[in-house]
């Protein structure tokens, strides 16, 4: 293991999204302060949620989860193809990285900008609505595996896109809804059973509700279970991301 | 160069390389070797095969078989140590327009797990002309700049074998000299150069060596001297002290060009007489004041072996 070469690439990766600090830190931060004031406004009372948790104080953790996970999915992704559509890929493809070193460094940054960004929600957020902690190591303990495996997907969607609007379609047609339909802004409970039962099939529903146990000790599945779930997740994303970089897969077999 | 290696282990070794992209055979059982510290050319046509060879050198393609080796270091199997000995300079003007010149090496050198390489970092800024531009972002550099920051990330590291893949390519006459004389320094401190270039001239100017690859194949590999003297033809360039107005008709096919005073000739460099064909003009009462015999160039050979007017 090359700890010099993996640490530099993180932090080439970090100092990316943080000279575009505005783009990639601080437009998400208001997206999600948008959402919390116009949903926490208009469905105040109108969603069923869990008991004593006022629908703006559940909505946060939901909000907080989406913003990390989209942003650690960003990272990976547009980092991957603006080298790849700049040609700059070949900066990283000559030095001797190792697939895990690469991998490591690639998926580190994601998280890194996922929690970033959801620090920045939380810290305006908490202004808004008062929101209780029940176990601090759960949140980040989510916080860092949803970013793991946003990231890696992420990584996986960056090696398989050969055009931006390929990433703008993984995206639109598969984050996004399967985002908004984890329960973000509602308790799957409140769900006819077909959806309930459907629910329970995203992958992306254990990472908001595992997340929300963190801040209020209750959740719509057991934390374990969605603690297992994500862990399934991030080891089967984990082996694809390496067996691609291992091939070469859309890398190096131009 | 700082690091010494088994002076009997060449290079570069190309061992029976083969690689297709579906139907298309790009290389066709290549092998060849390049010794330590040797100026090596590599020439060819377009989508001769140059770049997927160098493409697969430097572990950005994979081969379909054979064996790739950098200083005894296999590329695939052992590819840490094979990229560690070898800098390569892409043909195309690529950058990472996040990041001012000065970063770009530093996160270079880390790739290559070296920490602290300020000090090497400063001579190559220093030597290739860009010490004040050290702290600009790489997107507001001009062609020719971005093309020298290219070599120093490619040299960042001290790789003993460097690569440069068509590098004056577009770039200014000025630039293009430069480039050579730190080239040129560099071979002098050791380094092993492999060129690809379109411009035969520099090929001709700057390499021992040259191996010409046309559809996948080797189809030349020798000095440059031995590969100059298979130039089938020379040309003869007659000056006559009046104007010239009919040449013997059993030299009308020779004639290249005829302008006033001045004809030229082809003659074939084993077949020919000079002083045949200079009779045959002073029959015609052609009287003679300037001889001169021109020889192939590299162009030349290279048209005659490809069919192709540049490398």
């Amino acid at each position: 293991m090359n700890w010099i070469a993996c640490f530099t690439l993180f932090r080439k990766e970090i100092s990316r999204f943080v000279k575009v600090w505005l783009q990639t830190v601080v437009a998400p931060v208001v997206t999600a302060l948008l959402y919390l004031l116009v949903f926490g406004h208009v469905l105040e009372g109108r969603v069923q949620t869990f008991d004593g948790v006022t629908y703006g104080a559940f909505l946060i953790p939901g909000l907080l989860m989406m913003t990390v996970i989209q942003n650690a999915f960003a990272n990976t992704s547009s980092s991957l193809i603006q080298s790849k559509v700049m040609g700059s890929l070949v900066f990283i493809m000559l030095p001797p990285f190792s697939d895990f070193e690469f991998f490591l460094a690639y998926v580190g940054a994601a998280i890194m900008r996922g929690l970033a960004v959801g620090m920045g929600v939380f810290l305006l957020a908490v202004f808004y609505v008062d929101v209780p902690i029940d176990n601090i190591v759960i949140i980040i303990g989510f916080a860092i595996l949803g970013s793991y495996v946003m990231g890696a997907l992420g990584m996986i969607a960056g090696i398989w896109a050969e055009k931006f609007d390929q990433i703008a379609a993984f995206q639109s047609f598969l984050i996004v809804p399967l985002t908004f339909l984890s329960g973000v802004f509602y308790s799957i409970k409140s769900l006819p059973p077909l959806w309930y039962e459907l629910s329970k099939w995203n992958p992306f529903f254990y990472m908001i509700d595992g997340f929300r146990y963190g801040f209020f000790g209750q959740s719509d599945q057991p934390v374990i279970q969605s603690f297992l779930a994500m862990l399934a997740a991030a080891a089967v994303l984990t082996i694809a991301c390496l067996w691609m970089l291992r091939s070469g897969y859309k890398l190096r077999d131009a | 160069m700082n690091q010494s290696y088994d002076s009997s282990e060449p290079a570069i070794t190309v061992a029976d390389v083969y690689k297709n992209y579906g139907d298309l055979q790009a290389l066709n059982g290549v092998s060849f070797s390049i010794r330590q510290g040797e100026f090596f050319g590599l020439l060819g046509p377009n989508g001769a095969g140059k770049s997927t060879l160098i493409n697969a050198l430097a572990g950005l393609l994979r081969i379909n078989s054979g064996s790739l080796q950098i200083l005894g270091s296999d590329v695939r199997s052992d590819y840490r140590q094979a990229r560690q000995k070898l800098g390569v300079v892409p043909q195309e003007i690529v950058m990472d327009p996040f990041f001012t010149v000065r970063e770009t090496l530093q996160f270079q050198s880390g790739y290559f797990g070296i920490k602290n390489n300020e000090e090497w970092i400063d001579e190559l800024l220093e030597q290739l002309n860009l010490t004040d531009k050290q702290n600009t972002n790489m997107r507001r550099l001009s062609g020719g700049m971005k093309r020298r920051v290219l070599i120093a990330q490619a040299l960042v590291h001290k790789p003993p074998v460097l690569v440069l893949d068509e590098p004056t390519a577009g770039v200014d006459v000025e630039l293009r000299q430069s480039m050579w004389r730190f080239v040129r320094r560099l071979h002098q401190d050791g380094h092993t150069i492999v060129l690809t270039t379109h411009y035969l001239e520099e090929a001709e100017e700057l390499c021992d060596r040259i191996a010409i690859i046309d559809h996948g194949e080797i189809i030349a590999l020798e000095t440059k001297e031995d590969l100059l003297a298979r130039g089938l033809g020379s040309k003869l360039l007659v000056r006559a002290s009046d104007r010239i107005d009919a040449i013997p008709a059993q030299l009308q096919e020779r004639v290249v060009r005829l302008d006033g005073n001045e004809v030229e000739l082809t003659i074939h460099r084993d077949n020919d007489s000079v002083m045949a064909i200079l009779d045959e003009l002073r029959a015609e009462s052609i009287e003679i004041e300037y001889v001169s015999v021109l020889t192939d160039s590299l162009q030349d050979v290279f048209v005659q072996m490809t069919g192709s007017q540049g490398g």
